[in-house]
């Protein structure tokens, strides 16, 4: 166990392993942080729970201000097939429901649910079930209630992808430790720590979407994880922990699929489409204790780290925790931060207030000093270096979509696959000239969706207006219509009046004839 | 600390000016083997050459508007000079490094834009152009004499004065063979006496001041490999470039055709192929097109010396690449991953198809 020649590979996906060294090395930074076991953070007096902490809908809030709610009690429900709800994480009263700054890419503010905690943690009686007397549909509707969503920082709500196997068996689970983000090891402390907890999850999941396998992807600069999982999953031969280069972006869920199985996500299908299905290992844990014990996802493990925190750690935090009593936590700052950044160094969201909130897919958060961001390193023109090219780990030619951003040509960029890219940040982090391309494809894709927005709009109002037309005809054409039957009826009467006229005359006329004649 | 700025957080430790300082660093060996070979002269034009693309430089980036400091201290200029001092006749007039660099500077940089934007190798362009104008200055190759060079006084006389005394220049190998060729003197005859590989490998030849140390420059280059600057693609593809068909050609008609280990050794191939060839802005940038391009200037580089008009062909066939690169790589981007080569999403029934076989 443990060993990647166990997956059974193509030579055309391992000649291409050796042709295209997608990706970066970049300074892994993970200790002392990884080193330290998990801490429990203690209360902090109030939770900010923001109604958006997943893909899809907003949770539609059930409580009012003034409410006292248990842990574990749903405050929020999903509004909508792709939505997740939300629970209290600890018990407390409802303070209100107010706008406030969230972990957001636009830093605005959204409609959040304020919990003041009373320091008692009670919590609802939940109860627990034997996932193996589940039905399938019957786990994914638990999960769907825990509110669980993915844990790497996708957000994407689990239960929906647990659903995808009643359409259709999914054979291969993957699970995702890869943790290829800089800084970051929560995931591997988790794996440490909660190994037994990851592989019950895993196994659970496998049930729920009718699969054959579990391969469990780990970096391999996480030895005590890999064995700390391999114990674990000892006696589940369906379960199997393969060691993955460390190499940024092995994390990202097409990258590590075709790692682990040589295949291909098509690029306008997903994972299912070639029988696999990915979650991260924070979610199989999640997916374990929402079954085993009914419980919710209240809570979560994050890594607090960066040059400019005192003693960076893991803590497991309850959601809605303000930023800035993680940073107390962990003795505060040497108040050297140059930026502080929500998840890892190259995906992560760049905040500015700590009394935004931890959410449900938040794994990271650094404070870090000059010498470690980008800032102060201007950008010049681009050398055609090719480093972006050669890293990119989708095969896309950022230098040339920049440019085509940059003179104003998205469609032209678009046309070269600036709808691919994932954002993944490599290609900004090998540039020599330090250009922020990323930065342009985020521009250049919200750019998009804006004008397709407003095409749909437009649509909409077009739509609209020939409705307008069509119902002004019909209601003319009705109007004509009505107006042309009672004409109709007019004459029909006047003909009747006429012809009763008629009869009554010559009625009369043969009275009078007959009266004459007698 | 308002506002949001953009992911990633963190950059890589390479800047243009750490990749330009270390190319300086790789060429110095065969630089310093080129003085010592040549003496003073050498040393002369080679500081010339630079100081007029520095200062060339300076002047465009001030006239176009922008901030002189960072443009000189990238490197970018030096690199240029440095690069074609080393393709120059090593006691060549300093006038020859003066209306190079500023060729090479002015018009093939910033006149196309500035770095990164120059569709031809500057270097190469002003060779070029100093071979079409100037050709007398341009093909005056001495034999190397470390033991009898001028003093330094002497030189300054040599590079700033009269030039190099005419009985000290003769024929470079690929000239001399070309001239006896169209002599109709076959290579077994015009060839002995003039080339030894062991020799040809030490730097021992007729060449331009920095192209005849062929190792030293190899060594320059598997460092740059080594430290991920340059890829093996162009280099490689390069030399295979001018090796296969003159081995091919050789193994027929060895009285026509020159070896394919006489072909690496002589002429700039190894300075080329390694960091002429590879730089950045002129050359492809795909995987593919990287090998399209390296195998380009080299078949080029061999077509030229084999039946064109100048001996060496290296700068004409550099040029002629770099005017292709940006169709090279217009028709080689990679595949997306995802994607079939056309562009169409790769279809879900199929890979599972080839899954199951
Ligand atoms: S951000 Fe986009 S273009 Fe850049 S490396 Fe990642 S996928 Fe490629
Ligand atoms: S890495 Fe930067 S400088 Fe190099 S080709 Fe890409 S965009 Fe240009």
């Amino acid at each position: 166990m443990g060993s990647p020649d166990q997956i059974p590979l193509s030579a055309a996906s391992r000649l291409g392993r050796l042709l295209r060294r997608w990706g970066v090395h970049p300074d892994g930074r993970k200790h002392p942080a990884a080193g330290t076991e998990i801490a429990v953070l203690p209360l902090p007096p109030r939770l900010t729970l923001p109604l958006m902490q997943h893909i899809g809908a907003p949770a539609r809030p059930i409580v009012a201000a003034g409410d006292r709610v248990l842990r574990g009690q749903m405050i929020a429900e999903a509004a909508g097939p792709i939505s997740a709800p939300i629970h209290a994480p600890t018990s407390g009263t409802i303070a209100g429901i107010a706008e406030v700054p969230v972990p957001h890419p636009s830093g605005l503010t959204g409609p959040a649910i304020l919990l003041d905690v009373d320091g008692k943690d009670e919590a609802l009686e939940t109860e627990g079930a034997d996932p193996w007397t589940l039905e399938p549909a019957e786990i994914a509707r638990r999960v769907s209630a825990a509110g669980i969503v993915g844990m790497g920082g996708a957000t994407f709500p689990s239960a929906v992808k647990l659903a995808l196997g009643q359409k259709k068996p999914i054979p291969t689970l993957i699970l995702n430790g890869g943790e290829c983000e800089p800084y970051l090891s929560c995931d591997d402390r988790l794996m440490r720590e909660r190994a037994a907890e990851v592989i019950d999850g895993a196994r659970i999941i496998l049930r729920a979407i009718g699969g054959e396998r579990v391969l469990i992807g780990v970096e391999n600069n996480k030895p005590e994880a890999i064995d700390a999982l391999a114990a674990a999953a000892a006696s589940h031969a369906e379960v199997q922990v393969v060691a993955v280069p460390s190499r940024y972006p092995m994390g990202s869920e097409k990258q590590l699929i075709n790692w682990l199985t040589g295949q291909e996500v098509p690029a306008d299908g997903r994972a299912a489409d070639i029988g696999v299905v990915v979650h991260n290992v924070g979610t199989a844990a999640a997916i374990h204790r929402a079954l085993r014990f009914g419980e919710p996802l209240t809570r979560r493990i994050v890594t607090v780290s960066g040059g400019a925190i005192r003693t960076p750690r893991n803590l497991e935090v309850r959601i809605g925790t303000p930023l800035s009593a993680l940073v107390d936590f962990c003795g505060g700052t040497t108040g050297e931060v140059a930026r502080w950044v929500m998840g890892g160094p190259m995906m992560g969201l760049s905040v500015s207030n700590l009394a935004v909130p931890i959410i449900k897919g938040s794994g990271g958060l650094l404070a870090l000093r000059e010498e470690e961001t980008a800032d102060g390193a201007d950008a010049g023109p681009c050398i055609r270096c090719a480093s972006c090219v050669g890293a990119c780990p989708i095969g896309l030619m950022p230098l040339d979509m920049a440019a085509l951003i940059r003179s104003g040509d998205l469609k032209a960029s678009v046309d070269i696959g600036l709808k691919d890219c994932i954002a993944c940040g490599t290609c900004s982090y090998v540039c020599p000239s330090h250009i922020p391309l990323v930065h342009y494809f985020n521009y250049a894709k919200g750019e998009l969706a804006s004008q397709d927005k407003g095409k749909l709009r437009q649509d909409a109002i077009k739509q609209l207006a020939e409705e307008r037309s069509a119902r002004m005809e019909r209601e003319a054409r009705e109007k004509a219509e009505a107006a042309a039957a009672r004409k109709a009826e007019r004459e029909r009467a006047k003909a009747e009046a006429a012809a009763k006229a008629a009869a009554k005359k010559a009625a009369q006329e043969a009275a009078k004839q007959e009266e004459s004649t007698t | 600390m308002n506002t949001v700025l953009s992911s990633p957080h963190a950059i890589g430790a390479r800047s243009v000016g750490n990749v330009m300082g270390l190319v300086l660093i790789a060429l110095v060996p065969a630089t310093l083997a080129g003085f010592w070979r040549f003496g003073w002269p050498s040393v002369y034009l080679w500081l010339v050459t630079i100081l007029a693309c520095v200062a060339t430089e300076v002047l465009c980036v001030r006239l176009r508007g922008l901030s002189a400091g960072k443009a000189v201290f990238d490197g970018s200029a030096v690199l240029t000079g440095w690069l074609l001092a080393m393709s120059l006749p090593p006691w060549a007039p300093w006038w020859i490094g003066v209306v190079g660099g500023v060729f090479a500077v002015a018009i093939t940089k910033h006149l196309f834009g500035g770095l990164g934007q120059n569709l031809f190798n500057p270097a190469m362009a002003a060779r070029v152009m100093l071979l079409i104008s100037f050709p007398v200055e341009m093909t005056q190759w001495l034999l190397p004499t470390p033991d009898a060079l001028p003093g330094a006084l002497d030189a300054l006389a040599i590079t700033f004065g009269a030039g190099a005394p005419d009985a000290m220049s003769s024929a470079s190998l690929l000239g001399h063979i070309k001239a006896e060729a169209t002599k109709g003197v076959l290579l077994d005859q015009s060839l002995p006496g003039h080339y030894s590989a062991t020799a040809f490998g030490m730097g021992e030849r007729q060449g331009s001041l920095g192209e005849t140390s062929a190792l030293l420059l190899l060594a320059g280059g598997i460092f740059l490999v080594i430290k991920g600057v340059i890829g093996l693609r162009i280099p490689l593809a390069f030399l295979a470039g001018v090796v296969v068909p003159a081995a091919i050609a050789s193994a027929v008609a060895p009285d026509h055709y020159l070896g394919p280990v006489a072909h690496l050794l002589s002429g700039g191939v190894m300075l080329a192929a390694f960091f002429i060839a590879t730089d950045y802005v002129t050359s492809a940038s795909t995987p593919l097109g990287q090998w399209i391009f390296g195998l380009g200037c080299g078949l080029l580089t061999w077509i030229i010396r084999t039946w064109g008009a100048y001996p060496e062909g290296i700068a004409f066939a550099i040029m002629l690449m770099n005017a292709t690169a940006p169709l090279i790589d217009q028709y080689t981007r990679p595949r997306i991953f995802g994607r079939k080569r056309d562009g169409r999403s790769l279809n879900p029934a199929e890979t599972v198809k080839a899954r199951a076989r």
